[in-house]
């Protein structure tokens, strides 16, 4: 299990990672979101040592990471980067070398794969020939290469169409199933709210939420209902402790508590037939929204923006 | 998708490389992936020829002066030019069919019985040959006491050749360093390598690969150069310079890492490909001083002596200087010690500004800045 506790860090006078405090479990994929500049880079390069902390630590299964622990992670920078003349199977045999792989073995891993991620075609071309979509999973390949024991990856579904999506995902699955903790952010909530165990949300710096997808889902679930007849709902106005949010002739949905929610759906099977009745779970996005704009004074998540650009 | 193939993972994760053995792997790529690149293998193959055809140039320039002279002797005088060099020596019978000989340009000259106090003369068309009159002249035996190994022309040709050799090879494989390293942060991938390897066996591998690309270019020069004289038979020079070349191959290498440190970690301090230029300015300026210095003043002793004990400047100042005999034995030892020390010390304080700035992307990185940076960056 990956831990952070207390992270913090300041560029200049200013404040980043307040207090950050989260864990990363064995075999969950766990979903970093956040929006631009809320501090998820930051934080995965903390974890990765590339940044140090002003204050708090990293652990994993307790102990402190050194060195030596950290380059078993496996790592996908945000600002994606490999050589550009390099050929694909070269450079990822090399990565893998460059982390104790013999020749052999290193190469067989590479061609491995680069067949996994289905860039069986482009192993012997330079990367800078590879189109967007394929650096991408290039770059991907880059992190999974030495089997790491932790993995760490930002952004790793940007500029991914929907089917590479789910290859990657696919081999994250697989990694995160071998008991790899798995880490990467992501600012597209429904591919998070889609792929992801585990979510975490930081806004301006300081987690605003984290926990199991269902958990928080739960706990932000408002009493939120849908129901669908083929008549007529207009009478659900009158209805008392039920507060309509919106109305079209057989559609409604609503806030009330369980009781009165199972009395208004009684009420309307009177009326006539009845095509559904949901309690409404709050999407990712919404949670989201809530979250962050609940306890976020609106302008510091662009000010850190500013501030890491500048970087 | 199956995962058959997959390979089965956690088991047998191996053990992150030593410090050797990563700066071994990274100096492998640097010169694996050089040693293909089109350009590097023109560029030496173009260097090689012209070295190349410097010397067979040089060899024909050479020799039709005193290219082998056509001569015809008169048999009963034969004995008077017997042992001389130089000469195609052509009996005739008497001294009529040796002016005939002459006159049709068959011969250059012709030696036939003359008077005292030589007992022969020369006969020729309208200028006498040197080679000719050279053979029968009698000479004293001259012995110098203290000899001037090389004069003039040769003198300055292995200094220029010292200092050129040098310079090219530093510039070129410092600014393939330079361009690697800022290529490494620009594109990112150097927090990749990081996570795997210290920085400190990239930069000393990155220094180790261009160090023995350099070191093999410069062998493949001398090689081809070796080859092209002993061929031409202009192999007498070699004698001259055998020993200063050899010492000059030991201060390349140690001068070379030198530099290379400092192109490293003066590329290391700026994020993009075209900052390059203005910090690599006072690297290129120590690659040329000794340059310009072997060329304007390989006349003056008292620079030669200040150049060669500089560590900048002693990979090319010390060799002259044992090539023009000036130099006592100690001096290149002592020359030698102070290069390697003032190249550790760079090499330490390189390896402290790569470290701090390599990882620090946006404008360029002051150097006092990274030096005094504590690790918090």
């Amino acid at each position: 299990m990956l831990e952070l506790q207390g992270v913090s860090r300041s560029f200049g006078d200013r404040r980043v990672l307040d207090d950050v405090s989260f864990t990363v479990g064995r075999g969950r994929l766990t979903g970093f979101v956040g929006g631009n500049g809320a501090g998820k880079t930051t934080t995965m390069r903390i974890i990765l040592g590339v940044l140090s902390a002003h204050a708090g630590t990293v652990t994993i299964d307790g102990r402190p990471l050194d060195g030596a622990r950290r380059a078993r992670f496996g790592y996908m920078p945000e600002e994606r980067g490999l050589y550009p003349k390099m050929k694909l199977a070269e450079q990822l045999t090399y990565l893998a070398r460059l982390h104790g792989f013999d020749k052999a073995a290193a190469g067989d891993r590479a061609h491995d794969l680069i067949g996994r991620l289905g860039l069986a075609e482009r192993a012997d071309d330079p990367v800078e020939n590879l189109s967007l979509g394929n650096q991408q999973r290039a770059q991907v390949a880059a992190a999974l290469v030495h089997d790491p024991e932790v993995l760490v990856l930002d952004e790793p579904f940007s500029g991914l169409d929907p089917m590479a999506v789910e290859v990657v995902q696919g081999v994250l699955a697989e990694r995160a199933a071998q008991g790899v903790p798995v880490l990467f952010s992501s600012h597209q909530l429904d591919v998070v709210e889609r792929l992801c165990d585990d979510l975490v949300i930081i806004a301006g710096g300081r987690i605003r939420a984290a926990g199991s997808r269902d958990e928080l889902r739960r706990a932000h679930a408002t009493e939120r209902h849908e129901i669908v007849v083929a008549g007529d709902m207009g009478w659900l106005r009158d209805e008392p402790g039920v507060r309509v949010d919106e109305l079209a002739a057989g559609t409604a949905v609503f806030e009330a508590d369980a009781a009165t929610a199972q009395r208004v759906l009684t009420a309307a099977l009177a009326r006539g037939p009845v095509e559904s009745f949901a309690p409404l779970r709050p999407s990712l996005a919404e949670i989201f929204r809530e979250v962050i704009t609940d306890e976020e004074p609106a302008d510091d998540a662009g000010r850190t923006q500013e501030l890491e650009d500048a970087r | 998708m199956s995962t058959t193939s997959h390979p089965a993972p956690t088991a047998h994760r191996p053990q992150a490389p030593s410090l050797g053995r990563a700066t071994l792997l990274v100096a492998e790529r640097e010169i694996t992936s050089q040693v293909r690149s089109k350009s590097f293998l023109i560029s030496t193959a173009v260097l090689l020829l012209a070295i190349l055809a410097g010397i067979v140039i040089s060899a024909i320039v050479g020799q039709r002066e005193p290219g082998e002279t056509p001569v015809a002797v008169v048999s009963s005088v034969a004995g008077s030019i017997d042992g001389a060099t130089g000469l195609d020596v052509r009996d005739v019978a008497d001294r009529a069919a040796a002016e005939e000989a002459v006159r049709s340009g068959d011969v250059d000259a012709a030696v036939v019985p003359g008077g005292e106090p030589l007992g022969v003369a020369v006969i020729a068309l309208d200028d006498a040959p040197d080679a000719v009159v050279q053979a029968l002249t009698v000479a004293p035996e001259v012995e110098l006491l203290d000899p001037a190994p090389a004069e003039g022309g040769l003198r300055y040709l292995i200094t220029f050749a010292f200092g050129l050799v040098f310079m090219t090879s530093v510039i070129g494989a410092g600014s393939m360093i330079a361009q690697n390293t800022v290529t490494e942060k620009q594109s990112r991938i150097v927090e990749i390598l990081l996570s795997a390897v210290p920085a400190r066996a990239l930069l000393a591998g990155k220094i180790l690969g261009n160090s023995v690309l350099a070191l093999g270019q410069t062998a493949a020069i001398a090689a081809v150069a070796v080859l092209g004289l002993v061929v031409t038979g202009q192999d007498d020079v070699l004698t001259l310079i055998g020993m200063p070349v050899a010492w000059f191959v030991v201060f390349f290498a140690v001068g070379f890492v030198l530099l290379a440190a400092i192109f490293a970690a003066s590329a290391s301090l700026v994020s993009r490909v075209e900052d390059t230029g203005t910090v690599l300015q006072p690297a290129i300026w120590l690659t040329m001083v000794p340059y310009f210095l072997v060329i304007f003043f390989n006349d003056n002793e008292l620079v030669l002596r200040i150049m060669s004990f500089v560590p900048f400047t002693a990979p090319v100042g010390m060799p002259v200087r044992l090539f023009l005999n000036e130099a006592a034995w100690w001096e290149p030892v002592v020359a030698l010690l102070v290069l390697v020390a003032a190249t550790l010390a760079v090499i330490a304080v390189a390896a402290r500004i790569y470290e701090r700035s390599v990882l620090r992307m946006g404008g360029r990185v002051a150097v006092r800045e990274a030096l005094a940076r504590s690790a918090d960056d």
